[in-house]
């Protein structure tokens, strides 16, 4: 479904995307995990069109993105750090994107439900904490019921409860044959989510296994150990 | 596009500062055309209103409005929007709160007491001034991502046309006096948009006359037809080129 081609991206002199060839199917869950300032952020941006790559491809069902815009229709995105105008109540923001999308298929509102939005309907969003906004988030990217959901961070800031019901909303809709597309640092979080995982450093993409794979290579039960392994190893060889 | 102008010109309308701003520019025009029963001393008062307080607040606030929209534009970028119509709305949401502000500020009162071709004629170029400010201000809001540094090249750019480009001319005439520079000299107004809204506007004043041979000059050039057509469209150039460029930058823009 998405097709990343030879990407290449330079902020001046820093090389954040080095080369990267990447292919995403539907009713995959995929994680993108790797250290902080590895490119994760920066490949989901040139997926969404908000950062443009210095080089290289990337197709959307099997059409190229640069310079379109259409395609974003399919995209559900929830952004890292949420920033919205301050001034705008959450009631606001939700009809905005609604007026502006324009789109006459039935909305998901599953989540306005579950985080409890209207009690807040109200309130600017100046005055919200991190992981209400992170609620807010979570809803704008699922209530279009997008092909494909790609999620920077979604569990951070979220209390325990509100990533749980989190974690359900995004199984629900891997079952329904979308794609998903994860980035996080808790690598536990994602054992019960993910089919394939996708570990990037300094901007290359050092492997992109399915999650079976993995454990039988490795040996492990869990993917956090598997993944420690991995690169136990690879450090080992570095150093010898 | 509507849908995002709409939502652009309402929020722009809510904030208070451009509230104030049509407040005084009311009260400055009503009070200086009450002053006295002929209308001269009013054109004067709008005429230096149109040259300095309509470009300085019209850059101002829209850098500061452009900068205080990143958020809502990159919200908008995550969206299936074209770019080109995200920056095209911004602009037109901005512009059309800013000439309406200014309308109602100065225009009415000009059109009620001096309702014939002067007052029309200011009036239309202080619209014109206020949209030349507007695209510098997208043009100085998009050269850099730091705010203060934005702001900064926008009151340069003001501090630059309203004073400074008049400063160089000066120069220039004492430079050059010896020299028939009264012709080059038409050519050096077109670089700058308020020089080309205060010369429009003065040739249209009695106070004109008053003006010298090089006031002749500009009256034969500019007075006639031709010459007000071709000011009136290097106006216009003076708003499409600084936003079109700002155009090509934000399209190419990562966020």
């Amino acid at each position: 479904m998405i097709e990343i081609k030879n990407i290449y991206k330079k902020f001046g002199k820093l090389e954040v995307l080095n080369d990267i060839n990447l292919s995403f199917k539907k009713g995959e869950c995929i994680a993108l995990i790797g250290p902080n300032g590895c490119g994760k952020t920066t490949l989901i941006k040139s997926i969404l069109g908000m950062v443009i790559p210095s080089k290289g491809d990337i197709l959307f069902n099997k059409k190229s993105i640069l310079k379109e815009f259409k395609y974003r229709e399919q995209i559900g995105y929830m952004p890292q750090i949420g920033r919205y105008p301050d001034y705008m109540t959450v009631g606001q923001i939700i009809e905005m994107i609604k007026k502006i999308r324009n789109s006459d298929q039935v909305l998901d509102e599953d989540l306005v439900k579950a985080f409890e939005l209207e009690k807040i309907v109200d309130k600017q969003m100046r005055t919200l904490s991190g992981g209400t906004t992170q609620k807010v988030s979570a809803t704008l990217a699922f209530l279009f019921n997008p092909e494909v959901l790609i999620l920077d961070e979604p569990t951070a800031g979220l209390d325990p409860l509100a990533s749980e019901i989190l974690k359900e909303k995004i199984i629900k809709e891997k079952e329904k044959g979308k794609l998903i597309l994860i980035t996080s640092h808790l690598l536990s979080e994602l054992d019960d989510l993910i089919t394939q995982i996708i570990y990037m450093q300094d901007g290359t993409v050092h492997f992109h296994q399915t999650i079976a794979d993995l454990l039988e290579s490795t040996n492990e039960q869990k993917i956090s150990k598997a993944i420690a392994k991995i690169l136990k190893n690879k450090s080992n060889e570095q150093n010898h | 596009m509507n849908r995002i102008i709409k939502i652009i010109f309402l929020d722009i309308l809510k904030n208070k500062i451009i509230l104030a701003y049509t407040l005084i520019l009311a009260i400055l025009s009503w009070s200086s055309f009450g002053l006295e029963d002929n209308s001269a001393k009013g054109l004067l008062t709008i005429l230096n209103i149109i040259l300095f307080t309509v470009p300085l607040v019209s850059i101002l606030f829209a850098t500061i409005y452009l900068y205080n929209s990143t958020e809502f534009i990159e919200l908008l970028l995550s969206q299936p929007i074209k770019r080109k119509k995200i920056w095209l709305s911004l602009f037109l949401g901005l512009s059309l709160a800013m000439v309406l502000a200014f309308f109602i500020g100065a225009g009415i009162p000009l059109l009620i007491n001096a309702p014939d071709s002067v007052g029309i004629m200011m009036l239309v170029i202080g619209c014109l001034i206020t949209l030349v400010f507007v695209a510098l201000a997208f043009l100085s809001s998009i050269l850099t991502r730091d705010k203060a540094k934005g702001i900064g090249i926008a009151i340069m750019g003001w501090l630059y046309f309203a004073l400074l480009f008049d400063g160089l001319i000066l120069y220039l005439l004492f430079q050059f006096s010896d020299y028939p520079i009264e012709k080059a000299m038409i050519v050096v107004t077109a670089f700058s948009p308020i020089d080309l809204a205060r010369i429009q506007i003065l040739l249209h004043l009695d106070v004109s006359a008053m003006m010298g041979y090089t006031g002749a000059i500009f009256k034969d050039f500019f007075g006639t037809s031709l010459g007000l057509l071709l000011s009136f469209s290097l106006l216009c150039l003076w708003i499409i080129i600084p936003f079109f460029i700002s155009l090509i930058k934000f399209k190419n823009k990562d966020l």
